[in-house]
């Protein structure tokens, strides 16, 4: 303890020195954590880029400009662009009914909104089947009409919009509880019309949140594998998105592609991270800005 | 409902909850339903030798074992790195604070195949490993790496705004009162913080249960071994063996709903503790 007072004094740093640990403990700590971090965060994404440059970039090119893996990008990007819309429009409403307004079965809702994130993927690809596939409760009927939602782009794009289905909801829930209903009212009162006050009032206030939760539903969306992978059939160039087209190059021993194709994904991760990051600083300045006003 | 609707001047109830209440039975609701339904075509005997078949409780003994002993090593590791990124200032602080949801961002095939190639026999890790008789890829160890990199932000997220929000007049308190750092922390600190462990541990654990995408890559998927059970799922369900496939799902959610239960319960606690 001594030395450590010390220690202390000698950097002329004011540490309140009953209230915090000694600093070799501080140290061990922060180097417990930093070699974790390191071992299962860092190491894995490095390898990720490493092996997919690792026989040169002609392979790399080659591989992520291949038509099956231009099919699997478009395709990817098509879930996405239809399922994300899709849960905004979703969360939006399930927010406004659920933060402005008292109703029996609000409880209920709030559940059925978290219940996604309790399923397994592949549960979430198997209700489908079972409901539209050959042999599941629809399926001899879209069968006669000549539908196919399984093994097809439909049920891909519903398993996507099952797995990412909470999101924006849940991003958006506790901020418009928090920000309560006074200014809609007042928006109200003075004439605005149901759509003017939601336009001109509503969404300014809550569009940091709502960008938040449409990046991590993006990000889900264009990475689910598992619920994609029960309802796809794996058909190359028609119904494989990207993670999938990882998991076939990957079986066939075709390291350096499957990683290539990993690598975009590892890239949109980390501009997710990024962006995320700086809506949250935004958020914690415009904080701290409205508290000193 | 009519007396709520007057009570309050801003429009759009019936559109919002209707539209919302609409959507959220056709994605969530049906569906589950439909699997329930479909796992109760079996009749009570069969649905008993589906679920009780040794290949069926050796997988479920994997999932949660390996889920739980993942979520053990996030639960001592998640607590020292939210305790490092609130309490200590360190270069970089920002960037791993950010890497924290990487397993949030990153596609679960993704990480699957960088753990794979990692723990391999021959790769990075996976060759200092090997000498000393500790076989990871393929083999129970590996799925239990790839869990605890599925759950590792949970109990980081939980714990940080908790800790962030203590008081630390109390842990003065206790000094000038004589206590030890120890001993604060024993007996100031660790019981505040206990709900918001448990919570974050009981959702990595849920989270880990259900995992499939980057657990196939590095487990091998050897039956009784390494066959966790949402890939006996998969497996039963290009048997075209649908029912068997509803009935071990079914067993699946009915955990992940008690789960959800207990997480609730915990946060109702903690709650009322923060009340009080």
């Amino acid at each position: 303890m001594s030395g450590n007072v010390s220690s202390l004094s000698r950097r002329g740093a004011v540490v309140n020195e009953a209230t915090t640990e000694p600093l070799w403990v501080r140290w061990s700590l922060i180097f417990i954590a930093l070699v974790f971090l390191s071992l299962f965060l860092v190491i894995p994404l490095v390898a990720v880029f490493k092996e997919a440059f690792s026989r040169g970039a002609g392979v790399y090119w080659a591989a992520i400009t291949e038509p099956d893996a231009w099919h699997a990008i478009k395709l990817t990007l098509l879930a996405a662009a239809i399922s994300v819309p899709l849960n905004v429009v979703f969360g939006i409403s399930a927010a406004w009914a659920i933060t402005k307004f008292q109703f029996r079965g609000k409880q209920a809702l709030i559940t059925l909104i978290d219940l996604p994130f309790a399923v397994s993927p592949v549960v979430a690809g198997l209700i489908y089947v079972l409901l539209f596939g050959a042999h599941g409760w629809l399926g001899p009927w879209l069968g006669e009409h000549d539908i196919r939602i399984i093994f097809a782009v439909p049920g891909i794009v519903l398993a996507t919009v099952f797995v990412t289905f909470p999101f924006v909801a849940r991003e958006l829930i506790p901020l418009m509880e928090e920000q309560g209903k006074s200014h809609e009212e007042a928006a109200l009162t003075l004439g605005a019309s149901g759509w003017q006050t939601f336009w001109r009032v509503t969404l300014p206030s809550i569009k940091w949140g709502l960008l938040y939760g449409i990046i991590l539903c993006n990000a889900r969306a264009m990475g689910e594998f598992g619920a994609v992978s029960v309802v796809s059939g794996h058909i190359r160039g028609q119904t494989n998105t990207l993670p999938l087209h990882i998991e076939i190059l990957y079986n066939e021993y075709q390291f350096a592609a499957a990683f290539a194709a990993a690598s975009l994904l590892a890239g949109l991760a980390l501009v997710t991270l990024l962006v995320k990051s700086l809506l949250e600083w935004q958020h914690t300045r415009d904080r701290e800005r409205a508290s000193t006003n | 409902m009519k007396k709520v609707r007057h009570a309050s001047v801003i429009p759009g109830f019936g559109l919002s909850l209707g539209y919302a209440s609409f959507y959220a039975s056709l994605i969530v609701f049906i569906p589950l339903a439909a699997l329930f339904a479909k796992a109760f075509t079996l009749t009570w005997a069969e649905f008993w030798s589906t679920v009780l078949d040794p290949q069926a409780v050796a997988s479920y003994r994997l999932s949660l074992g390996a889920a739980f002993i993942g979520a053990l090593i996030n639960l001592v590791f998640g607590f020292v790195v939210a305790w490092v990124l609130v309490r200590y200032q360190f270069f970089g602080k920002r960037i791993v604070d950010a890497l924290v949801d990487l397993p949030f961002a990153l596609p679960t095939a993704v990480a699957g195949i960088a753990l794979t190639t990692l723990y391999a026999p021959q790769g990075w890790i996976g060759q200092w490993l090997t000498p000393l008789g500790i076989k990871v890829a393929y083999a129970p160890l590996g799925v239990v790496v790839a869990l605890t990199f599925i759950g590792l932000p949970f109990v980081v997220r939980t714990l940080q705004p908790v800790l962030e929000e203590l008081e630390k007049e109390v842990e003065e308190a206790a000094a000038s009162l004589g206590a030890s750092r120890w001993n604060t922390f024993q007996r100031i600190l660790l019981p505040a913080l206990l709900p918001a462990l448990l919570t974050g541990f009981a959702l990595a654990f849920a989270r880990a249960v259900g995992e499939y995408g980057s657990v196939v890559f590095i487990s091998g998927n050897m039956p009784f071994r390494t066959e966790i059970t949402p890939l006996l799922i998969v497996t039963k369900l290009e048997q075209y063996n649908y029912a068997g496939a509803a009935a071990l799902a079914v067993v699946l959610l009915v955990f992940s709903f008690v789960l959800l239960l207990l997480i609730n319960l915990l946060q109702y606690w903690a709650s009322k503790r923060a009340g009080a």
